[in-house]
């Protein structure tokens, strides 16, 4: 009971908005309806709802490296990319038997995690900070995009994988559960729904944790002040690549998951475009707290696809509409904003109760 | 023991000989004033000592060890400390942040909160622990910096201008608990321009004039010399 307690505390705190019972027991429906949710609806909008959460990771991990370490990343697709890419690689070679799929799941995390630690620790060991490090990660997104581009020709293979250049790599395996009555296989459907909403929550409430920790004590004080914070006897450029390592691992997770709903993947989703959407939808939400950018992400993206289905090209000006309105109007996040006007007027009505 | 000590220290930024062969030996339990025109090198040698610079040759020697190598948190973690000359706190958090995070990796839990409290109330900014620290005014700035920097507990406190911007009654307040930290055996290293600071605290001080040292005794000595008189202190003292 205690050890419970003690849980839910730690889940709480000053980096986090969104505290006290109140807050808990909207998360409570908010849950139980997203739980409930595909009883009451078809296939198709499950998976395509599944589309949008899949794209929640790569904005946590921007939440996390940009809003709360300070450090902008522009190249979180780099991640996305090589995770997705290796996820198609290791089972189109081995397949999906014995669970394998999530050990390939973890392994293309772990790719996407290793190269941002050899990429971060000559970033911040270099001292590359400020607006150079989101020059140096767009770049490099920006160059695994051009060179998957060229790798349309037979030659460019790995094992029985075709890299395909921009025809893109696909007929990958989903993610696949052995079963005692034959396997469990998560298509783009309910079953995967439950999978990526359970990783949600989980990343979700983790991140938390781990933001209303020491350790997020020590991010956030990089990102106000990181002489202050070295002057306070913190290796500051350890706790900049961790940070950056975890991002890259949430993007990785974006990454695969994506190519796991679609068993598709091409470069462009390392590509400009695919680059710059996801510091839209987490400057609009409210980079420097989780729960709206969760939210922000959610609904610029559902906002997005609408557009994109009336609109069509019009959907990428609107885009950078929003995000000049945003600097404009709120520049710490629209979401974020109108969540710290509600609790200010909660706390405003209880003091004249 | 000299618990600090500079030997030939020199640093260029470019042709600009910024620290020119500088030895300085700091006791243990001393406070100690810097003092100098502006461009005279106070503040590169406290980023010297810090590990912020490195220097071109020199070494720099804390209680009997050689530092000059080392990065500056680890230096931290040897016992110094610094309050910086433009008040370095994390201006989006609250003060009671501010002091959390000084804190936290010498208490947790209760015992954190306890001590927050206790850092608080010993800077009096118990009132505005929930402020937001960008908002204090610049002297609580620079209370509130303070309060982070000895909460390390260091053995070397460094302190960059701590007065600037203060009321005679406030420097004259910072003075005396810069004499309480070091009746508790805290040395201490001050730049200082306000020679009623000075005056009030030093023991001894060293006087910097082109990046070498120019002059060092008692502050009796400092005032009453006058070559000092003609490059720093000017008519005022003499």
């Amino acid at each position: 009971m205690n050890g419970l307690v003690s849980l839910f505390r730690s889940l709480e705190g000053s980096q986090t908005v969104g505290r006290g019972p109140g807050f808990w027991a909207l998360f409570a429906i908010v849950l139980a309806i997203a739980c409930a949710y595909p009883l009451f609806s078809d296939g198709y909008t499950v998976g395509n709802t599944v589309y949008f959460f899949v794209w929640v990771f790569i904005a946590l991990s921007l939440c996390l490296i940009w809003g709360y370490g300070g450090s902008l990343s522009f190249g979180q697709t780099a991640f996305f990319g090589i995770a997705g890419y290796g996820y198609g690689v290791l089972t189109i070679n081995f397949g999906s038997a014995y669970g394998f799929t999530f050990v390939a799941l973890f392994l293309a995390i772990g790719m996407a995690a290793m190269f941002a630690l050899l990429l971060g620790y000559f970033m911040f060991f270099g001292r590359i900070a400020g607006v150079f490090l989101g020059i140096v990660t767009l770049a490099v997104t920006l160059m695994l995009e051009r060179f998957m581009a060229q790798t349309a020709g037979p030659e460019w293979r790995i094992g029985s994988a075709r890299l395909n250049g921009f025809n893109g790599m696909s007929a990958m395996p989903p993610l696949t559960i052995p079963w005692p009555g034959g396997p469990i296989v998560l298509i783009a459907d309910i079953g995967l729904y439950y999978f990526v909403l359970g990783l949600l929550v989980l990343v979700y409430l983790g991140l938390r944790i781990l933001m209303n920790s020491s350790f997020g004590n020590v991010i956030v004080a990089i990102r106000e002040n990181p002489e202050r914070a070295e002057m306070l006897g913190y290796d500051i450029r350890k706790y900049q690549l961790i940070t950056f390592v975890i991002g890259a691992a949430l993007a990785g997770l974006s990454g695969v998951l994506y190519t796991v709903w679609g068993q598709y993947i091409t470069p462009s989703s390392m590509g400009m475009t695919a680059a710059s959407l996801p510091l839209i939808w987490v400057a609009v939400g409210g980079r420097s707290d989780l729960t709206s950018t969760v939210i922000g992400t959610l609904v610029v993206l559902a906002a997005f696809q609408a557009l994109t289905i009336y609109g069509s090209q019009y959907a990428l000006v609107f885009m950078g509409v929003l995000l000049v309105l945003t600097v404009l109007i709120a520049p710490n996040g629209l979401v974020l904003g109108v969540m710290n006007w509600l609790s200010r007027l909660i706390s405003r009505y209880r003091g004249a109760k | 023991m000299a618990l600090l000590e500079l030997h030939d220290l020199n640093k260029h930024f470019g042709g600009l000989h910024v620290t020119n062969s500088v030895n300085l030996a700091l006791e243990a339990g001393e406070i100690h004033c810097l003092i100098g025109p502006n461009g005279a090198g106070k503040s590169t040698l406290f980023r010297l000592i810090l590990g912020e610079h490195h220097p071109g040759s020199g070494n720099i020697f804390f209680a009997g060890e050689n530092i000059t190598a080392l990065k500056s948190f680890a230096r931290i973690h040897r016992g110094l400390s610094v309050k910086f000359q433009v008040p370095g706190v994390f201006k989006g958090l609250s003060a009671r942040q501010n002091l959390e995070i000084a804190l936290q990796s010498r208490h947790r839990g209760a015992e954190l909160a306890q001590e927050i409290d206790r850092l608080l109330a010993f800077l009096g900014l118990e009132a505005e622990q929930v402020q937001t620290a960008g908002n204090l005014s610049h002297g609580q700035k620079q209370w509130l910096e303070i309060g982070m920097a000895i909460s390390l507990k260091p053995r070397l406190l460094l302190l960059d201008e701590p007065t600037a911007g203060m009321s005679p009654e406030e420097t004259h307040m910072t003075g005396e608990m810069v004499q309480r930290l070091n009746a508790e055996g805290m040395t201490v290293l001050a730049i200082e321009h306000d020679m009623a600071f000075v005056r009030q605290v030093a023991r001894r001080v060293t006087v910097l004039h082109l990046g070498q040292v120019f002059a060092q005794g008692s502050i009796q000595q400092i005032v009453a010399d006058e070559r000092v008189a003609a490059i720093y202190l000017g008519q005022a003292h003499a």
